[in-house]
């Protein structure tokens, strides 16, 4: 759900488009160790499937549905730094071709479905890898409940940045109720939905699945005698 | 949310706000946008203006206003947030035909209407009157870095490349009798975002060798 304009107040919009502005410089930067001059095009293209994704509705029961946000999934599959510029970009296409989330609240947008999700995502993703046993399939598994975290840690920013420019003084113990409430059930679709989409991946096409490369380097050749009667 | 994002907004013409340059446009609605967001909202005439500007461009642009007013479906779950707001804000109530509601609550429900309506319009204007590539090299004009530029020209490029193909996807499961009804069907629709994920990224890997074997070193020619 994007923010529109004049849903925080204009000192507030500047402030986070300051910050959407660092974060995607500084992505800028480390997309260009993660995929040298791959960049543009797989990011594009990266981009596209987010885009896409995110019309992939999942139905949840009598007749609603949701989909996936993409910040975490994003983050797991093409590295953090691609993954905040494919969000970004995402969000940018968004706003100026097809007017969804404000021109003012671009910045706020980027922070809370960009920045935050892929980077608390992450770092979730990789606490856990280093935590449980290198074995590829736990690799889904992290990355949905970096995915789980994510949207309720975006949910809790927006209502921070609530707090500081709000347009209407709504209680803030209520609203923090309401919104972490239903983004940690939301929050389960999208952890379960990356543990499954990431699961199909890495049992198809591992090495592009940026999260599960460590894995698959600690993976040893093994060489097993063939089974008898087996012919050659 | 839920709303698709599939239409294209761009609506074909000749006018002079289609032929204005684009980097002008988003300069444009850029201002226009925060001096709406930056109006006071106990303000009410300044509103009757920027929305009489936001008309009077409208209609240069000779885009039917039925057009741009289908699109703003997109608004829709700010407006229930908004509707809501004079229940659950505090401060002085105020009885409002035989309903009792919270006066700031009412303000900021005005406020989150009125400018979140003028944004919504003035965006669609600039999408109905902007094509793609346009729109690219304007924001190429104003200095957004190079490759971000460049990922957003891919990703406009081959939108509906990949949308097309979940399309085809939604397509062969739905005729071999798929439909998705609850979470049991999550782990189909799941893979289905996997294959496409793997699609797109091969795709790009293809589209970069090809590039190469053109001669790219990373800047695209002017």
């Amino acid at each position: 759900m994007h923010v529109p304009d004049g849903f925080l107040d204009a000192p507030t919009s500047v402030v986070t488009g300051a910050v959407a502005a660092a974060g995607v410089g500084l992505a800028l930067r480390g997309a260009r160790r993660e995929l040298d001059d791959r960049t543009a095009p797989l990011a594009g293209l990266v981009a596209a499937f987010v885009f896409a994704t995110q019309m992939l509705n999942f139905p949840v029961a009598s007749g609603t549905s949701g989909h996936l946000m993409g910040g975490a999934i994003a983050a797991v599959l093409v590295g953090p730094w691609t993954g905040v510029l494919c969000t970004s970009v995402v969000f940018l296409v968004q706003c100026l071709l097809f007017a969804d989330g404000g021109v003012t609240a671009l910045g706020t947008n980027i922070v809370l479905m960009g920045l935050t999700t892929v980077l608390v995502g992450w770092l979730v993703f990789r606490g856990l890898q280093a935590v449980l046993p290198r074995r590829p399939s736990l690799v889904p598994v992290a990355a949905g409940i970096g995915a789980f975290v994510s949207v309720p840690a975006a949910a809790l920013l927006f209502v921070v940045l609530y707090a500081v420019g709000g347009a209407a003084p709504v209680p803030l113990d209520n609203l923090t109720t309401a919104m972490v409430g239903v983004h940690l059930l939301i929050g389960i679709g999208e952890g379960v939905i990356t543990f499954l989409a990431v699961g199909s991946i890495v049992a198809v096409r591992p090495d592009l699945c940026y999260g599960a490369r460590r894995v698959l380097a600690a993976r040893e050749l093994e060489i097993r005698p063939a089974a008898t009667g087996a012919s050659a | 949310m839920g709303a698709g994002h599939g239409h294209k907004l761009h609506f074909h013409g000749h006018s002079p706000v289609h032929r204005a340059p684009a980097h002008l446009k988003v300069v444009a609605l850029l201002a226009f946008v925060v001096l709406v967001v930056a109006t006071p909202r106990e303000w009410f005439w300044a509103f009757g203006v920027h929305l009489a500007v936001v008309l009077a461009v409208i209609g240069v642009s000779r885009v039917p206003p039925s057009y741009l007013l289908k699109r703003m479906v997109v608004e829709v779950p700010f407006v229930v947030f908004a509707l809501l707001l004079p229940f659950v804000a505090h401060g002085p109530h105020t009885e409002v035909l035989g309903v009792t509601v919270s006066e700031p609550g009412l303000l900021g429900a005005w406020g989150l209407l009125a400018k979140g309506t003028l944004g919504v319009l003035a965006s669609l204007t600039l999408a109905a009157t902007t094509e793609p590539h346009d729109l690219l090299a304007g924001l190429e004009r104003l200095r957004l870095p190079d490759l971000l530029v460049q990922i957003m020209g891919f990703m406009v490029r081959y939108l509906d490349v990949v949308t097309t193909e979940l399309q085809r996807m939604r397509v062969a499961r739905e005729s071999r009798g798929f439909s998705a009804r609850n979470p049991t069907h999550w782990p189909v629709l799941a893979r289905a975002a996997g294959a496409l994920f793997i699609r797109s990224y091969e795709r790009g890997e293809r589209v970069h060798l090809a590039m190469l074997s053109r001669g790219y070193t990373g800047r695209m020619p002017r």
